[in-house]
């Protein structure tokens, strides 16, 4: 949890940076910055969303220790962004325990594959072809939808608590889509110029973070077009799976699958690299364990695919559809949320530059 | 020492260039002789967290360019530039040096982006500066960090905590520098030398000798490793200064600033919108004499010449957003008196001073950006510009200390950094940046005018040594 002193810490720092300004061109946080001369709680958090870890403002700061002004704006925003998707989640309690432990994560990953061998086991439909074949697609529909749509409208409570505490002002399409231009091309772990971010390697820049974490956006995004998809075609038009090869479904499940799972373990890899000092503390097994549960959703997939009309396909059909379960269920609670905030981050920092213009 | 230096430090018991130092200049040097093949290695005093000098701390690099180029707008000419430089150095510059520092500014920025140099648009608060100076992204460590990069990429060997003691001279010629490393002393020869160790400002006891004892009084701007040992060690075997000894660069800082490498944010903008008084509670010069920029750099001598060399600046909430924003927050009170009290004024006197001066400022337009003649009546010393009455609580106030940026004294050189004897040059020892800007800048500070030196007398030494070593 965040001591109230890490709030004015934080505050410390901007205000040391507010008077430096070296580090504008990294970022969208410095000119946020550098429209404010003292910064409330609220502002603090709207910058904490805004910084993306990149590090380049730690590796460029002549004041990190052993210098007494100790600048490490990486590791407080970070600190200050955990905090706020902690404390805004609904409910709060649970997400104080996923965010930062992995064994939990586990847990419940587990629990669900449970949950989905003992439905196989004693619901077994007596028809069905495909997955459908061991389980039903009612018995799936009426487990997904509210494990899908409850997390999304937490989250929404969420994200309208945390625009007012940031005060965002009036929300306006146009300032989503400047913070969907920005996520797309991940300008703030661009360095400023392209060069990258300081991450896997010290003070050399690198695009590989920017890159891994490209393939895991772009990756889920695929995949859950995949089943809107495939969902489409079997309200609509009547066309319930399995789906051929040269289907729309499959072609972008198997690339998002693809690129997810690179993604993914990228993104671990690359952790496992950083230097922990500059991110948040105490997080770094709930943060694996999320990767890991993303990329494992992922690589399940392909494997069930892969195991077409074999008999594994049962076996790997509930260790999938349990991860997919656990990753719904946890979308307020683990860092799934930070897509979420990050945009909403973005959103009100266009608002907010407009209105300062 | 990292396990890879120690092996080298062992085994190349002859480097072809020892470069002395790690800032700005000793990188430009290290890259360009190392271009050429040369085994070079530098030596910096600083560890590695604290490597690169004042060249950390710096900003901006102040170019000629005849068009637009990089980040740089429109022109400056070598005139223009030439006339700047004149008008703050009140022609204490050797013009043929000044000149050729200027008309090569232009190719190092390229050369600059070469080896991995970032710039950006000119920082919000500094536009007056858009067409004159190319910004670093990230500022100075990050163009420190980007020239170890590429150092390291050629092959150059770093050795950290490596402060040089001592150059052995034979006649005009160096064979080896005597080198602190982890407490013991070490011999290391090469075939040429490179002095790029900076001024002298962070040796208080020499300040004093220069300054008297007001000196223990001042901060440092900059990094605490710039300590003078090998500009005086050159000096005593009888190589040529330049520059006076007895100046510095000061300007008015924050009072509670570190003592050493409180850097940028330390500086404090609000004095022309403000009354200042020394520790007496009296004012001793005209706040408003000109616009910040051009007034800035002499605070640092006047208050250096107040009693225990500190300062208050006192402002009231017309004027409190102004300015950029401080390091750290302003003493803050609804009163005069409360502010006094913070500041550890005599309250009676400070009122006085402060009631005097409104009392002595004339109804007129008030306007921040320029000089609006807003001036004082009847009032020693008079405030000349920004003359408003200071009534509206709260009330804040600023302790000022003088800070240095940098020393004069300096090694002579030639147009080829060739370290100078009353006799002649040396033969194989260069120098390029702080160590020898006395011989350009011998009074005045034009801003990215220290780094335009060190990036070319820094590439000019490395290719002398370079092409001296391979001969
Ligand atoms: C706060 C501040 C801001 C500034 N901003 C700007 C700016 O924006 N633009 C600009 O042009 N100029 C600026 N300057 C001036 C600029 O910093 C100098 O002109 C420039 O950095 C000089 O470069 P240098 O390589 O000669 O010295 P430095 O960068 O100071 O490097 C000297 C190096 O020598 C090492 N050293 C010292 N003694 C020894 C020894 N005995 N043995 C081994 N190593 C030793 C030091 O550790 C250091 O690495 C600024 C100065 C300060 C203090
Ligand atoms: S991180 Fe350091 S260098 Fe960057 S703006 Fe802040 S204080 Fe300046
Ligand atoms: S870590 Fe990167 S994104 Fe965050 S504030 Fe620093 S430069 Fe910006």
């Amino acid at each position: 949890m965040l001591m109230p002193d890490q709030m004015q810490e934080a505050r410390r720092q901007v205000e040391i940076c507010n008077a430096c300004r070296y580090c504008e061109g990294y970022c969208s946080v410095f000119p946020s910055i550098m429209r404010e001369k003292s910064f409330s709680d609220g502002d603090l958090t709207h910058l904490a969303n805004l910084c993306h870890n990149c590090q380049g403002c730690f590796y460029a700061c002549q004041y990190t220790e052993p210098h007494e002004f100790a600048l490490n704006l990486p590791a407080i925003l970070a600190e200050v962004r955990q905090e706020s998707w902690e404390r805004l989640a609904m409910p709060q309690s649970v997400a104080r325990v996923m965010h930062r432990r992995g064994g939990a994560i586990a847990g419940l990953s587990v629990a669900a594959f449970a949950v989905f061998f003992v439905l196989m086991q004693w619901m077994m439909p007596e028809d069905g072809v495909g997955f459908y074949a061991h389980l039903s697609h009612v018995a799936m529909i009426t487990l997904f939808t509210p494990a899908f749509l409850l997390p999304l409208v937490s989250v929404a409570f969420s994200l309208r608590a945390y625009w007012r505490e940031v005060e965002g002002g009036k929300f306006r399409l146009r300032y989503f889509l400047a913070a969907c231009k920005d996520a797309a091309n991940m300008r703030n772990l661009s360095g400023g110029q392209g060069q990258g971010c300081n991450y896997e390697d010290e003070d050399r820049f690198s695009n590989m973070r920017r890159w891994f974490h490209q393939a895991t956006m772009y990756g889920f995004l695929l995949c859950f077009a995949s089943t809107s998809s495939g969902t489409i075609m079997h309200y609509l038009f009547a066309m319930p799976a399995p789906y051929a090869l040269f289907s729309l479904p499959k072609i972008l499940g198997v690339s998002g699958g693809v690129l997810l799972v690179i993604g993914c373990f990228g993104l671990a890899w690359l952790k496992t690299k950083a230097d922990p000092a500059l991110g948040a503390k105490n997080i770094l097994s709930g943060e694996y364990a999320f990767i890991f549960l993303l990329g494992a959703t992922g690589l399940t997939g392909l494997m069930l695919y892969a195991a077409t009309g074999t008999g594994f396909v049962g076996g790997l059909l509930a260790v999938h559809l349990g991860f997919v379960l656990t990753l719904f269920l946890l979308i307020p609670f683990s860092k799934m949320a930070h897509g979420f905030y990050r945009m909403t981050a973005l959103t009100a920092e266009a608002a907010k530059h407009a209105n300062a213009n | 020492m990292p396990k890879d230096t120690r092996t080298h430090f062992r085994t190349s018991s002859t480097w072809d260039v020892a470069v002395v130092g790690g800032g700005n200049a000793a990188l430009c040097a290290a890259i360009t002789a190392a271009e050429t093949g040369a085994r070079v290695v530098i030596l910096e005093s600083a560890p590695k967290s604290y490597r690169g000098g004042n060249s950390r701390h710096t900003r901006n690099f102040r170019c000629m360019h005849r068009g637009p180029l990089s980040v740089l707008s429109d022109a400056y000419t070598e005139e223009e530039y030439f006339d700047d430089l004149m008008l703050v150095t009140e022609r204490n510059t050797d013009e043929g040096l000044a000149r050729m520092v200027i008309r090569n500014s232009e190719e190092c920025l390229p050369w600059m982006e070469s080896k991995g140099v970032r710039f950006q648009p000119p920082l919000s608060g500094t536009l007056s500066l858009s067409r004159t100076n190319a910004f670093f992204l990230g500022g100075g460590k990050a163009l420190v960090n980007a020239y170890y990069h590429t150092a390291e990429n050629l092959g150059v060997t770093t050795m950290y905590n490596a402060e040089v003691m001592h150059v052995e001279m034979e006649d005009d010629t160096a064979n080896a520098v005597i080198v602190q490393i982890d407490g013991e002393a070490h011999r290391i020869e090469a075939k040429g030398f490179v002095l790029a160790s900076g001024g002298f400002q962070s040796n208080l006891e020499w300040l004093t000798r220069a300054w008297g004892p007001a000196a223990a009084n001042f901060l440092i701007r900059g990094t605490p490793y710039n300590r003078g040992v090998v500009l005086n060690d050159m000096l005593e075997q009888g190589c040529e200064s330049v520059g006076d000894p007895t100046q510095c660069h000061a300007v008015a800082i924050d009072g509670r600033a570190p003592k050493f490498d409180g850097g940028i944010v330390t500086r404090l903008d609000c004095v022309p919108f403000s009354v200042v008084l020394n520790k007496d509670g009296e004012r001793f010069y005209d706040e408003g004499e000109d616009v910040w920029p051009k007034r800035y750099a002499i605070w640092g001598r006047l208050v250096a010449a107040q009693p225990e060399q500190v300062a208050y600046s006192i402002i009231d909430s017309n004027s409190i957003d102004l300015f950029m924003p401080s390091v750290f927050p302003a003493s803050k009170s609804h009163t005069l008196e409360g502010l006094a009290k913070q500041l550890g004024l005599d309250e009676k006197k400070m009122i006085e001073t402060v009631t005097a001066y409104n009392k002595a400022c004339q109804a007129g337009e008030f306007n921040a950006t320029g000089l609006d003649g807003l001036s004082t009546k009847s009032l020693t010393p008079p405030k000349t510009n920004w003359a408003r009455p200071i009534v509206k609580p709260p009330f804040y106030g600023y302790e000022l200390r003088p800070g240095v940026t940098f020393t004069y004294l300096g090694l002579k050189v030639s147009e080829k950094a060739q370290v100078q004897t009353p006799t002649g040059p040396l033969t194989n020892v260069w120098a390029g940046g702080e160590i020898m800007a006395g011989s350009i800048l011998g009074k005045g500070y034009l801003a990215g005018f220290g780094m335009a030196i060190g990036t070319v007398f820094g590439r000019i030494a490395g290719k002398e040594a370079a092409i001296y070593v391979n001969a």
